[in-house]
């Protein structure tokens, strides 16, 4: 018998869905929506939006106006549909991979125009839809497919990332955590402006498997250990944060919204 | 009705907007920028947006974007900028999502010549995207005409659920005329489901005999699913190979079977015609002072102009030249519709005169070519 949460928020018929066990993607879909739930959106005017990748599936199973698009460009599909009617909630689903490396220039552009969509990136390290390749987050020296020698590429912070081009909120959520995940999805959609939230997912059938990172409970543990509340992290000296992961509101302020701005352009031109 | 002295690129943004246009996502590319630029001041006017993206990746998705939420869209852009803009053109066709993609041609290859006409993307438009998929392409040979033309291409796109490639060049986007502004004009909006089918909406599986989905814009209650992945009825995705198959199946035959309704040209002296010369676009025009200046010499030569340029109008084409003994094609590139008439004229010889360095082709060479035939 399928949850209250699941009935009320999925498309049943279409589950269970294509993950593998221990991915963790769908642990923040669940999150999503039961932030949905206690924020008491109106369903009619929530829009779920994604890109392509293992996490991007994630738009297809929530029974609302779902759109997957294309790879990388999630976040210009998200300009359009809001720019077309900012009444609507635009909540976008994306990967590290869909987010940072082809979808890189879409993010900054959204961020820096503060564009009222809530972005999470189940950032998992690795391209996990294609096979186990390395993405702009998996760490250096760490291995995929496609870096069978270790990866010489640096990695990106993504919630860095945002915040630098303008994001107005950003927040790092991980998999141990789900009820810090879930307030901290609650609080990006409540945010006014573009907010992020860079869920560190996990992918044990690629990024866990090549990096000999162990089965999901252990990728879990891991996380358990190596990630600090901002809080604690205020009186923590930087070598005993060098191999942690700081979880948290990273940033939040209040910037006017994008398509609040036009409106206002809308109603300058049409009084003269 | 006034008759009102414009450009091209600016009867395109004024044709839209009468259609129904009230978003238009761009990049700056030359020669079709002051599409960009009239609708950033228009736009806002009628209570519609403008946006320049990053790119046209971008700005293509954020054009299907606003459409699926239920506003008539628009993007314009040249060569370099078309060629990005694939992907999500194919996405359009296969999700339905309607918008007009406006492509004021340039030389090419690659930066080409960015002032310069040409008719080089003719093939690009209908096969550009990968993937079997169908599109309508609409090309202008007038001021006047990209104004009318335009509204029809987001007609078609709203009455069968499609991207339509709006073709123009160089030669028409910087011309100026004089264009009659009428109010009396034919505006078609994409059709709406029933509220009884707000419980399991399944927007994809149409009626009986129906080909082209009602598919209810976002934030009305309609849940559904979008995807350019082959999808079955409700738009999830799905790997059964009869639903996809039947699925891409009505998308071809939504167009292919509607070519009555959508394909349009014009025949210009051809009752009498020994000699018909195939052009479209700015190139009608030279060809149109040539064919004045050769009938004067009392050559017997007229022209078949397609107006909609995908579908091919074969059976116009057919009818059109069915008595002529000699078939020239006048395009600004190396041959691109000349292999569609190649194809349709079958036993009659089909010359060619093309033009790839940028120039403009003159009524003179035209008519030296005809004479020489
Ligand atoms: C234009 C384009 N290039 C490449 C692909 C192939 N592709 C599909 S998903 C994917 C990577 C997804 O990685 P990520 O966003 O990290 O998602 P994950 O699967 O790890 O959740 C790639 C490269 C594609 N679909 N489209
Ligand atoms: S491949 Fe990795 S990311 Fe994709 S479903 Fe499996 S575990 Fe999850
Ligand atoms: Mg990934």
């Amino acid at each position: 018998m399928p949850s209250k949460l699941i009935q009320k928020y999925m498309r049943e018929e279409h589950l269970p869905h294509i993950w593998c066990p221990g991915c963790s993607h769908g642990s923040f879909m669940r999150a999503v929506a039961v932030a949905v739930d206690r924020l008491g959106l109106d369903h009619d005017k929530v829009v779920f939006v994604s890109g392509i990748g293992c996490s991007s599936r994630s738009a297809g199973y929530m029974d609302f106006n779902t759109i997957h698009t294309t790879h990388g460009r999630a976040f210009a599909f998200a300009t359009g549909i809001k720019m077309a009617n900012p009444e609507l909630e635009v909540i976008l689903f994306t990967g590290d991979g869909d987010a940072s490396a082809i979808g890189g220039n879409h993010l900054i552009h959204a961020c820096r125009r503060n564009i009222g969509i809530t972005t999470l990136v189940m950032n998992n390290n690795i391209y996990g839809m294609t096979g186990g390749q390395y993405s702009p987050t998996t760490p250096t020296g760490e291995f995929g497919t496609t870096a069978p020698y270790g990866n010489i590429d640096r990695d990106f912070d993504i919630a860095e990332l945002a915040k630098a081009a303008g994001a107005t909120f950003t927040a790092r959520a991980n998999t141990y955590d789900l009820n810090q995940a879930t307030n901290l999805i609650q609080k990006a959609i409540e945010h006014k402006g573009f907010s992020l939230v860079d869920c560190l997912s996990i992918c044990p059938s690629y990024y866990g498997r090549k990096n000999k990172k162990g089965d999901a409970v252990k990728m879990i543990q891991w996380q358990k250990e190596h990630t600090v509340s901002v809080q604690k992290a205020q009186n923590m000296t930087a070598e005993e944060l060098q191999d942690k992961i700081v979880c948290g509101v990273l940033c939040d302020y209040d910037y006017p919204e994008y398509t609040e701005k036009y409106q206002q352009i809308i109603d300058r031109v049409r009084k003269d | 009705m006034t008759k009102v002295l414009m450009q091209g690129n600016e009867a395109c943004v004024k044709g839209a907007i009468a259609a129904g246009m009230r978003f238009f996502a761009g990049y700056p590319i030359t020669p079709s920028t002051e599409i960009a630029e009239g609708s950033a001041v228009e736009l806002p006017k009628v209570g519609g947006k403008f946006i320049q993206m990053e790119d046209e990746l971008a700005s293509m998705a954020a054009v299907i974007g606003a459409s699926a939420a239920g506003v008539k869209s628009m993007t314009a852009t040249s060569g370099p900028g078309f060629s990005l803009k694939q992907e999500n053109i194919g996405y359009a066709s296969e999700a339905e999502i309607p918008c007009v993609i406006v492509d004021v041609q340039r030389t090419g290859p690659s930066t080409g010549m960015a002032t310069s006409p040409s008719q080089g993307d003719v093939m690009q438009a209908r096969w550009g995207t990968h993937g079997d998929h169908p599109i309508i392409a609409l090309s202008p040979s007038s001021v006047e005409e990209t104004y009318r033309l335009v509204i029809r291409a987001f007609n078609l796109s709203e009455k069968y659920m499609t991207p339509v490639i709006f073709l123009m060049d160089e030669i028409i986007g910087h011309m100026r005329e004089g264009v009659e502004i009428s109010n009396d004009i034919e505006v078609i909006d994409r059709k709406m489901p029933s509220e009884d089918q707000k419980e399991n909406y399944r927007p994809y599986d149409c009626a009986d005999g129906e080909l082209v989905p009602a598919l209810a814009p976002m934030g009305k209650g309609f849940y559904y699913n979008i995807t350019g992945l082959l999808h079955g009825g409700d738009g999830f995705p799905t790997n059964d190979n009869e639903v996809t198959g039947r699925q891409v199946l009505r998308l071809m035959k939504k167009i292919e079977d509607n070519r009555a309704d959508i394909c349009q040209s014009e025949s210009q002296d051809m009752d009498d015609a020994e000699i018909a010369i195939v052009c479209y676009g700015g190139t009608a025009r030279s060809a149109d002072e040539a064919i004045f200046q050769l009938k004067e010499k009392g050559i017997k030569v007229g022209m078949f102009r397609p107006i909609t340029i995908w579908p091919f109008p074969e059976e116009d084409f057919l009818k059109a030249t069915k008595n002529v003994k000699k078939i020239l094609v006048v395009e600004h590139n190396y041959g691109q519709i000349l292999l569609e008439v190649q194809r349709l004229a079958k036993n009659l010889p089909v010359e060619f005169l093309g033009c790839i360095n940028g120039k403009t082709i003159s009524p003179d060479e035209i008519i030296a070519k005809v004479e020489e035939l």
